[in-house]
Order: C-alpha cells, then sequence, then structure tokens
C-alpha cells in the first residue's frame, strides 16, 4: 500500500534509487575501487583522467575515482551514525519533555533552544576543536547539533498524541509510565521522525563535507568527500575536475536524501494526500 | 434477607477543576456504592460529572483535575490512600473501564492481539502464546467472526461496533469486580447498540462483575440497571431502583428528564404525554446557584430552595431523593 504509492512519487523514486545506489557502492567500495585509496604514487601526481585513473590522481598520485568511492562509505558512514545519535536522544529528551510537561518540558526546550540558537556548522566546529579530530568526534559532535530537529518534532507530536483516548485506555489498564510511552505513544511519532531522518542525513553529509573540508572531521589521509575536496582546492585552477568529482558525488547524495524525505514527508502527512 | 456488602462505595467524593477562570466543581460530593454483580445506571446531562466521576475512581482525571476530598472503598481499601503502584495493579485487573469512543480507544499503531496481550501481561506472568490463546477465546466471547484471524488485524480494519467488542474484550480480559463503562454505545450504530450491550451484560453476569453504566441515554438503564444514580451539576439528585425512578420519580430534575424522552405519540400532534423540555441550560460548575442547583430551572421551586440546600429524603427502600419538596 505505502510502497505503491512510494513507487507512483517519481521524485521520492529517484532519491531512493540514488541513496539505494550509494548504499552499493558504499558495502561494495573494495570490489569497485580500482586503487587502494590510501596508495600514494609520486610518479603519477595529478594526472587526468585515464583508462588507468578514471578520475585522475591527486597531488600525492592517489587514485581520485578510488577515493570518492570510498569516500561514500566514510561520509555514509558518519552522517548515518551521527543521526542516529541525534534521534536517540532528540526522542528521549523531546518524548519527556511532551509527556511529563511542566518543569521538565521548560527544563529540557530550554536547552534544547540554546543548543539551537548557535548556527549548527558553527557549533559542529566548536565541538570537533575541543574534542580533537577523529571519525567518532564528528559523529559526537553532528550527534549533539541534530538533537533539536528531532526533540522538537517529538515533543510535538507527543502532546498531541498524549490526549488520545487509547491513551487513557491505557493507562486505565493499569500501564505504567514506559509501557504508555514507548507502546503506545512512540510508534504513532514516528512518522515526522522519520521524515525528520532523512532530511537529517542530507544535512549530516554537507556538515561532515565541510567539517573535513576545514580540516575538522575525519583525519587525512581518511578518503572522506570532504578531505578529497579539501586536497583538491589547492589545484582547482589547474586541473578543476579533481574537484568536480568528489563535489558530484556529495551533491548527489544529498540530493538523493533530500527528494526520498520530501516524497516522504508528502506520503506520511496526512494533510497532504 | 442480608444486603451484599458494596463492591465500591463512593463516599463525599469531591473532584474540583482549578482553572483559569476559577474553580470548576465538576463532582460536588458524590456518594453511592455499587453492588456485586449489578448494573447502576448513572445519568445525567453533559457536564453534570458523570465521566469525572468514573475516572476519578481509578484515579485518572487529568490535569488541571484534582480529587479533593473523599473515600473510595474497594476490596476494603480506600483507593485514594493506596500508592500509586498498587492503583495501577488495580486498574484493568480490579476496576476496568470502557471509553465512548471505540473508533479512538485502541492505538492504531498495534495490532488487536498485541493489545489485549499486552492488557494481560501487565498483570499476569503468563507467556506470550498463552496470552495469545486468552485473547483469542476473550474475542470468540464477545462474538467477533474469527477471532484467530482478527487477532492479526489492526483498529483500522475492524468496525466501530467491532472495535468497542474488542474493547469489552480487552476490560474483561482479567475478571474485574467493576467495569466502568462510560457511554459505550453513544458513538455507535442503533442497531448495533444493543448487539454491543448484549455482550456486554453476558460478560459481565457469568462472572459477576458489576457495571457503572454512565450514559444519557435512559432507555439503555431502563433495559439493563438494576438502579439508577441520577446527577445534576455535580452531585447526585435520586437515587433509586429502575422502577422507583420511572415509576415516582421524586425529583422534579428526574421528571423532567423522563418528560423530556421522545418517544411515539409525543410531541406535536401525538396523542400521548406532551414531550416536554427542561428549561434552561446546566449551571456553570465555576458559578453554581446557592442552594439546591437545580432551582433556577425547577418548575416547582420554592424560596428555601434559592436558601438551603436540600435536605435528604427517603422515599421508600432504596430509593433516596436529595429535594426540599413535601411528598
Amino acid at each position: 500500500m505505502f510502497l505503491r504509492r512510494l513507487l507512483k512519487n517519481k521524485m521520492g523514486l529517484i532519491g531512493a534509487g540514488v541513496i539505494l545506489a550509494n548504499i552499493l557502492v558504499a558495502l561494495l567500495a573494495p570490489y569497485i575501487a580500482t586503487h587502494d585509496p590510501l596508495k600514494i604514487d609520486i610518479t603519477n601526481q595529478g594526472a587526468l583522467p585515464s583508462e588507468e585513473n578514471l578520475f585522475g590522481t591527486d597531488e600525492y598520485g592517489r587514485d581520485i575515482f578510488s577515493r570518492v568511492i570510498y569516500g561514500t562509505r566514510i561520509s555514509l558512514y558518519i552522517s548515518v551514525l551521527s543521526v542516529l545519535v541525534a534521534a536517540t536522544l532528540g526522542i528521549i529528551l523531546g518524548s519527556t519533555a511532551g509527556y511529563y510537561g511542566g518543569w521538565a518540558d521548560n527544563l529540557i526546550m530550554r536547552v534544547v533552544d540554546a543548543i539551537m540558537s548557535f548556527p549548527a556548522i558553527l557549533l559542529a566546529i566548536g565541538i570537533m576543536a575541543v574534542l580533537g579530530g577523529h571519525i567518532y568526534n564528528v559523529v559526537l559532535a553532528l550527534g549533539f547539533v541534530y538533537i533539536p530537529w528531532f526533540a522538537r518534532v517529538v515533543r510535538g507530536s507527543v502532546l498531541s498524541i498524549k490526549e488520545k483516548e487509547y491513551i487513557e485506555a491505557s493507562l486505565a489498564m493499569g500501564g505504567n509510565d514506559l509501557t504508555v510511552l514507548f507502546r503506545h505513544i512512540l510508534p504513532n511519532c514516528m512518522a515526522p521522525v522519520i521524515v525528520q531522518a532523512t532530511a537529517a542525513l542530507a544535512y549530516a553529509i554537507l556538515a561532515e563535507s565541510a567539517l573535513s573540508f576545514l580540516g575538522l572531521g575525519a583525519p587525512p589521509p581518511a578518503p572522506s568527500w570532504g578531505n578529497i575536496l579539501s586536497d583538491a582546492r589547492n589545484f582547482m585552477l589547474d586541473n578543476a575536475l579533481m574537484t568536480i568529482f568528489p563535489g558530484v558525488a556529495i551533491t548527489l547524495a544529498v540530493l538523493g536524501f533530500n527528494l526520498l524525505g520530501d516524497a516522504l514527508r508528502d506520503l506520511l502527512d496526512p494533510r497532504l494526500k | 434477607m442480608r444486603p451484599d456488602p458494596p463492591v465500591l462505595s463512593l463516599e463525599g467524593l469531591k473532584t474540583f477543576f482549578k482553572t483559569e477562570a476559577g474553580l470548576a466543581k465538576a463532582v460536588n460530593g458524590v456518594s453511592f456504592s455499587l453492588k456485586k454483580g449489578e448494573t447502576l445506571g448513572v445519568v445525567g446531562e453533559s457536564g453534570c460529572g458523570k465521566s469525572v466521576t468514573a475516572l476519578s475512581v481509578l484515579r485518572l482525571v487529568a490535569h488541571p483535575g484534582r480529587i479533593v476530598s473523599g473515600r473510595i472503598m474497594f476490596r476494603g481499601e480506600d483507593l485514594l490512600k493506596l500508592p500509586l503502584e498498587r492503583m495501577r495493579q488495580i486498574r484493568g485487573d480490579g476496576i476496568s473501564m470502557i471509553f465512548q469512543e471505540p473508533m479512538i480507544s485502541l492505538n492504531p499503531a498495534f495490532t488487536i492481539g498485541d493489545q489485549l496481550i499486552e492488557a494481560l501481561r501487565v498483570h499476569r506472568r503468563i507467556s506470550r502464546s498463552e496470552a495469545r490463546d486468552r485473547a483469542v477465546e476473550m474475542l470468540r466471547r464477545v462474538d467477533l467472526p474469527a477471532p484467530e484471524k482478527r487477532i492479526r488485524d489492526y483498529p483500522h480494519h475492524l468496525s466501530g461496533g467491532m472495535r468497542q467488542r474488542v474493547m469489552i474484550a480487552e476490560s474483561m480480559l482479567l475478571n474485574p469486580d467493576v467495569l466502568l463503562a462510560d457511554e459505550p454505545t453513544t458513538a455507535l450504530d442503533v442497531t448495533v447498540q444493543a448487539q454491543v450491550l448484549d455482550v456486554m451484560y453476558r460478560l459481565t453476569q457469568e462472572r459477576g462483575t458489576a457495571i457503572l453504566l454512565i450514559t444519557h441515554n435512559l432507555g439503555i438503564v431502563a433495559e439493563s440497571a438494576q438502579r439508577v444514580v441520577v446527577m445534576y451539576a455535580g452531585r447526585v439528585v435520586e437515587e433509586g431502583l429502575v422502577e422507583n425512578i420511572f415509576e415516582q420519580a421524586g425529583h422534579p430534575y428526574t421528571r423532567g428528564l423522563l418528560s423530556s424522552i421522545p418517544l411515539p405519540g409525543r410531541g406535536q400532534g401525538g396523542t400521548g404525554e406532551p414531550l416536554v423540555e427542561l428549561p434552561g441550560i446546566v449551571p456553570s460548575l465555576f458559578n453554581l446557584p446557592s442552594g439546591c442547583s437545580f432551582w433556577p430551572r425547577c418548575r416547582e421551586k420554592r424560596r428555601i430552595c434559592e436558601e438551603d440546600e436540600p435536605p435528604l429524603k427517603t422515599l421508600g427502600q432504596d430509593h433516596r431523593v436529595w429535594c426540599w419538596l413535601d411528598d
């Protein structure tokens, strides 16, 4: 039923296809890549695309095609993990705030507002500067800055769902706060969370690339898209292709998540049917 | 003949809602008791405190409502003094509740089987498959066709009547002593109402469960209750056996309710007794009239009604009325 409607939505289908392709590339990276993405070859620096190096090589002679392929893995890994972190924390905070209300709501939502009052990327840069460059620190930093996305959406849904009669019925049958929250309220809040997560994934990919580009993301020589872009920056005028390939990869992934996110929002929002 | 001790008794229950507009006395000193296995009808207009009384029994009155005073005796304990954990064990097990809207009292995200199994496993240490068997059995008892298949259905697969049967099955799963039925059939088609009520009575009679039947439908009360409590503006105004209430109603409000039931022959062009409407509206709970709350609408009011709260008068065995009228 749901799948059939998704299949009818062309943009959503394209988005889903692009993401699926990205996931496949990430999983099958060792079979797709033609070279070791970390192998330096000083005899072949800054090569133009050729049969040997499909996208050319960078200033250390590393094969850009292989780096972009492996970059899919790193970028997806970081963004998926960080969105999971943000969603988990956001759901816990948002549902506590929405369900209990009162001072708990005020306290939690003011903290969330405080997080939100910083531009996400700036806050992430600050956190990375404190924690130091490491893949999992990127996950933590991005996971933290996207908490408000989820906390606010979940709180709103919980507020509306906890007034439903089946919540009262469940309490009348002897359910306690935790069963009511986890069994009855949260499953009915998942639609907006899924939409939000898809959109957040697009932003997380962008933010991860931005952090890497600034030298605050996955530490080099790890081939994250931001790193490849950053390495290529010095040669942009001589060999623009070096920047174009990782750029296109980022753009495609973000576009895919955005298209899918929009489609899901339309499908899951009963008002837009 | 020694009277049975009541399974549930309310003594001077007061539940108030503290809002910005003032203090709303939704339940204002209600007392009545429910005997084992009987059906007690609670009737009254919207907003007279019927539902809040039922929710108070389960201590589920939502903020800003609060039970201010009174006692609710169940199995020899005052429910209002129990720790929350004990109260939770009683909800669904000792006392359960059916709500008005079957359309929204089942969680749309789970199959009805999941919900019945959960309700069982909250209170009993039994395996999932055992709980499932009991759920199927219970669904069979409420005449849900093909319960083994239906148990995998989501609430939106079922009709309103079927959902209310599922709710009855859920509320009777644990053999409660008391079933609070808050307008259980108001949202259903008339044809379905009778079936659903039948199922409810059959199950409760088998198990000796007492029903507190909250309704504004006097027809349902006449058919199925043994005793009736009439509420007006948060108070009990009359209490008695069904025969007493329908044949020799003591309170002008009760008489008003009875004569406002549309029956064939009543009303314009009819030949029977005229259809009479009660003048006026229910008073604001924020600002109740002094004396008897009903006097502004009462056809038989006297000076004293405006000044003093009406006394209790016993009109016969089990028939009490709170009114200044002479008998």
